[in-house]
């Protein structure tokens, strides 16, 4: 058990030293640097820039310096805004992008594996068949095109609901359920096939001929046991939705950490997209470990094949 | 008894008579064997579904190809008399805020779409075919760092690394080229389909037909080729029918990010991204057109692989 943590850990900090690799090549592979273009400078002002960010070293030299200060904590300036540094807009945005988020998955959550159940309970009936319409629409429309949806059907219908910002929960409310759709509906689907294999078990016809009620044996037995494929998948989903605010953010106008990477990405404001990417990486892998070490202690098949091993 | 015949010699031939016809046939197979395939596509005819995603997919690509001939427009082609008009019998789907036409725009930009999604599944199955399978062909301890790089490669987000790849390898405003945005996206890709073609050949190298092979003297390299990966097929075509909407759909969001292709030319993602202005000025067709049709393909390839799954589960098999 612990051995496989230990393994699982190591993994992920070569994932993610790798991504950090990847990206800082990638940024510094562009030709040009980012001041060339900004009007006529004079000569000694361009080679204060370059030092100010410690261009003017050889690449090697830079790698090393961002991987120590990374190891700070540190992501550097912003190459773009004077006055806020990356770690500023990460924790400016990254709040905001949180709640979002955890709004987001907490719809999902609660209506994805409902439905997917329902269907599973009713297959070939009226539930079965709406709950699946709703995923098929889910997995097929990006969220994107969600968002302008509800923008246009909703937000300018209902006036108590805004077409953008933040501040208060109603701002929240079509972005998180844009965001959601997705893995809302794949969630469903997984449901679905999971529960129909565990209604066909043995020990669902042995708790029912047993007397159980129907709504208990759903719950205490097949629910139970259906939903731990859910929470297999349940990093990838998360991943999703990280990734999927960033196109929500841009569309609902939400000063988020997606719309600060975004910007970064126009602006091409390279210590920003490195900075943004490598954090969005760490949450995403952290996130990824987390739900592989909770899903050892949720099913106990697992730790018995973990420790035979 | 007289009746009864004491010795083989007591037989005369006239107690014989020849067989009937029909007798003779009695142990033939009458209806012809089903094979794989048909037997395959038999199972997907009956998923009505999985056939209106295939309808779908058939005429998306017919019109791909001819859409932009069916009427007189071109993509590229402006009328500032005519911006923002919205779909009549002339502009069928109306036009842009630059008065190109619509009809045509869609049809090259799924067009575009289509030959992404159709490029990024071939790759990623080659690529992860022949990774998959050295894989599986190889020693245990190559298998094993092999297996390991997949894993790390894997848990680099798709999307993030598409998005700073076009980043990196396109210049500003001069859009992001077909080259870097297939490699973008293969780059993690191919992995789940290396992942799938090892496991079966691990399963399958130990087959009865794989050992005959063997004992023939045929080499590793031929009954991977010709015995394993041949019967892997399925699943791989699962694979690859979930990877295309997979790549359409990463390279809509990177159209819709502003990192698609350079201007005139569009994609499907694009146009939904040049017509987000529009909704404020109630011009919302403009990219409520180009996103039926990114969730109509999304929607056929999806229904599709998993008519297809369904088809080849031996499970469901009868």
């Amino acid at each position: 058990m612990s051995r496989y943590l230990l393994k699982r850990t190591i993994m992920s900090i070569i994932t993610l030293w790798t991504i950090v690799t990847i990206t800082f090549f990638l940024m510094h592979s562009i030709p040009g640097d980012p001041f060339r273009k900004e009007g006529k400078m004079p000569v000694s002002v361009y080679e204060n820039l370059l030092k100010k960010y410690g261009l003017d070293r050889p690449l090697s030299e830079q790698y090393v310096i961002y991987l120590k200060n990374l190891l700070k904590g540190d992501f550097g300036d912003s190459m773009k805004s004077k006055v806020e540094t990356v770690n500023d807009m990460i924790r400016r945005g990254f709040p905001v992008s949180a709640y979002l988020g955890l709004e987001a998955l907490l719809i999902a959550l609660v209506f994805g594996p409902a439905l997917g159940a329902l269907a599973a309970l009713y297959q070939n009936k009226l539930p079965d068949y709406i709950s699946m319409i709703i995923a098929i629409i889910g997995i097929s429309v990006p969220s994107f095109i969600m968002g302008t949806v509800l923008i246009q059907f909703v937000a300018k219908n209902v006036s108590w609901i805004p077409i953008g910002g933040w501040g208060e929960f109603r701002h929240t409310i079509l972005p998180a359920i844009a965001l959601s759709l997705m893995p809302l509906a794949y969630m469903a689907r997984l449901m679905r096939s999971s529960m129909l294999e565990v209604l066909n078990q043995d020990y669902i016809k042995t708790a029912t001929s047993k007397g159980i009620s129907k709504s208990a044996v759903i719950l205490k037995h097949a629910v139970r046991n259906a939903i731990l494929p859910i929470i297999s998948v349940l990093g990838t989903l998360i991943s999703n939705l990280l990734v999927g605010s960033f196109v929500i953010e841009k569309i609902f106008g939400i000063p988020g950490l997606g719309k600060f990477f975004v910007q970064s990405i126009n602006n091409r404001d390279y210590t920003l997209i490195m900075g943004t990417t490598i954090f969005y990486a760490i949450i995403l892998i952290v996130l990824l470990l987390l739900v592989d070490v909770a899903y050892i202690f949720i099913d106990p098949r697992i730790k018995l094949t973990k420790e035979g091993r | 008894m007289d009746n009864n015949l004491s010795s083989i010699k007591d037989l005369s031939p006239d107690l014989f008579q020849p067989a009937l016809k029909e007798d003779r046939d009695s142990d033939r197979i009458r209806r012809p064997s089903i094979k794989y395939w048909p037997d395959v596509w038999r199972r997907l005819k009956q998923n009505r579904l999985a056939m209106v995603g295939l309808s779908i997919i058939i005429i998306m690509l017919f019109m791909s190809i001819f859409g932009p001939l069916f009427n007189k427009f071109s993509y590229y082609e402006q009328n500032y008399d005519l911006i923002n008009n919205h779909p009549d019998t002339v502009h069928w789907f109306g036009t842009d805020e630059l008065g190109r036409d619509l009809f045509t725009r869609v049809w090259f930009g799924a067009r575009y779409s289509l030959i992404i999604g159709v490029l990024a599944a071939t790759i990623d199955f080659i690529i992860g075919v022949i990774y998959g399978g050295l894989s599986g062909m190889a020693t245990r301890r190559i298998d094993n760092i092999m297996m390991r790089i997949a894993e790390v490669v894997y848990s680099i987000p798709y999307l993030l690394i598409v998005i700073l790849l076009s980043v990196a390898f396109s210049s500003e405003g001069a859009g992001t080229s077909m080259f870097v945005l297939i490699l973008a996206m293969t780059l993690t890709d191919w992995v789940p389909m290396a992942i799938l073609v090892r496991g079966q050949v691990l399963q399958l190298k130990e087959s009865e037909y794989s050992l005959a092979a063997e004992s023939l003297g045929a080499s590793k390299g031929w009954i991977l080729r010709k015995h394993i990966i041949p019967n892997t097929m399925g699943p791989i075509l699962v694979n690859i029918t979930l990877t295309i909407p997979r790549a359409i759909f990463a390279e809509a969001t990177l159209g819709f990010l502003g990192l698609g292709f350079q201007a005139p030319r569009s994609s499907l993602g694009s146009l939904a991204n040049d017509g987000l202005a529009g909704i404020a000025v109630g011009n919302a067709y403009q990219i409520i057109i180009p996103a039926l049709f990114i969730s109509l393909i999304m929607f056929a390839f999806n229904v599709l692989g998993d008519g297809l799954r369904d088809a080849l589960d031996p499970r469901l098999r009868k």
